[in-house]
């Protein structure tokens, strides 16, 4: 099954209203399992984004920053506690959440990701690891409910999972570095500012390229 | 060339999310509901619904267009909770004391609304008065009449009332001030009995 079908069934699935009920049923599914899965449903869209259009896209997002500063923004919208009540109690604010957490959280995510550079993604993979810690902390020491629609033991256990999974990505990503992967990438195609597909290759010779030296051109390994 | 397109994008883009989120959050001031609630209240009081009945800890039956004329502190609890409904029962108590003056005048009443009215019989808001070491002057507790009451003052306080599994209520934890023309003008802390009690005294004076 191609992925925008796949994105497609992902959606249609979330939007069924059972699993929609039950998945906003608790704070702890909301945020953990049913914006996360919107997301996916939005970044394998991102597979049936024409080439043609990549191109047009490209020069506006170099190093994928826009479609990142597009994701995180997007992120922090629904993080506030009173979209998320907004969101449990119409059906027009969760239909806007179901839409603009695929399409202007995943979809950009998606295509910005392969762009982003060593630095960029280590900006953005740090400030996941501490929005986790912080929303996580907030949740276990703050005293009254945040959202008013879910009970305070939901609000709780969410923090602690925030935490732990806050811990397996700092674990995940010590291990990256320490034991490879980072730097180390398998050949994949990779759609270049020039218009053509090519094959990125592991670690590619050095070479000049969008006005960064030779030598350093390696670490910078954006397109 | 600098990447002025992809600095374009980023700065639209930056506006265009910071309006969204300032907009969701009343120019960054309320990120939760009730924080929103106490902001909107602030700026627009709210009338609450005069014909609710109500049934109090002495058995009277009376509605709450029966309190007009009279400063009212309002809370909601329930008699069967064991934390939130503790605290806000000994801040209404120091209120009683430092707030003896307007209570003996009869410009103040202090309303405990029950949101659990089939098991809160006035003998157990009684009962609940009595364990908060009521000081036996201006403080009221109650029970909504029918169904319909209640849900008339939830939507009046906009206060949200979630059966937890247990037989609990998780609810709103405040304390509402409403003025003698029976406008809710403010949502207070519930924490502070001094804040509340300053916020009550400046309304009196002006």
């Amino acid at each position: 099954m191609s992925r925008h079908w796949r994105a497609a069934l992902l959606f249609a699935l979330l939007l069924l209203p059972p699993i929609r009920k039950a998945l906003e049923a608790s704070m702890t599914w909301q945020m953990l399992a049913q914006i996360p899965l919107l997301a996916l449903a939005g970044a394998w869209l991102g597979a049936a984004v024409p080439p043609r259009l990549r191109a047009a896209i490209d020069p506006w997002n170099r190093h994928g920053v826009t479609g990142l500063l597009l994701a995180t923004l997007t992120a922090a919208f629904w993080m506030l506690p009173r979209t998320l009540d907004a969101a449990g109690t119409r059906a027009t604010v969760d239909l806007a959440k179901y839409l603009s957490v695929s399409l202007l959280l995943g979809l950009p995510l998606a295509l910005s990701w392969p762009r982003a550079g060593f630095v960029v993604r280590g900006v953005f993979v740090l400030e996941l690891i501490a929005t986790c810690f912080r929303l996580g902390w907030l949740y276990l020491a703050t005293p009254v409910r945040l959202c008013t629609i879910y009970p305070f033991s939901d609000q709780r256990r969410l923090g602690e999972y925030l935490i732990a999974l806050g811990v397996a990505l700092v674990v995940w990503i010590a291990g990256k570095l320490f034991w490879g992967g980072v730097g180390r990438r398998r050949p994949q195609p990779v759609f270049t500012a020039r218009g053509a597909w090519r094959n990125a290759g592991t670690n590619p010779a050095p070479r000049a390229r969008d006005g960064v030296p030779a030598p350093l051109s390696r670490f910078f390994r954006a397109r | 060339m600098p990447p002025w397109r992809t600095l374009a994008a980023s700065a639209a883009v930056l506006i265009a999310g910071g309006a969204a989120l300032a907009a969701a959050s009343d120019g960054f001031q309320a990120f939760t509901t009730a924080t929103a609630l106490r902001v909107a209240v602030r700026a627009h009081p709210v009338r609450i619904p005069a014909t609710v009945r109500l049934e109090t800890h002495k058995s009277r039956r009376i509605a709450l267009s029966d309190l007009r004329g009279k400063w009212l502190l309002v809370d909601f609890i329930y008699t069967r909770c064991p934390t939130y409904c503790v605290a806000l029962g000994a801040t209404f108590a120091q209120l009683q004391d430092r707030l003896a003056a307007p209570i003996a005048a009869g410009r103040l009443v202090l309303l405990s609304v029950s949101v659990d009215p089939d098991h809160d019989t006035p003998q157990r808001l009684a009962a609940y008065l009595a364990r908060a070491h009521d000081r036996g002057a201006g403080w009221i507790a109650a029970r909504p009449l029918g169904v319909q009451d209640l849900r008339r003052l939830e939507r009046g306080f906009g206060v949200t009332v979630t059966p937890d599994p247990l037989g609990a209520y998780a609810h709103s934890v405040a304390v509402y001030l409403v003025d003698p023309q029976g406008r809710l003008v403010e949502i207070l802390d519930a924490a502070d009995a001094d804040v509340v009690a300053h916020a009550l005294d400046s309304r009196l004076r002006s």
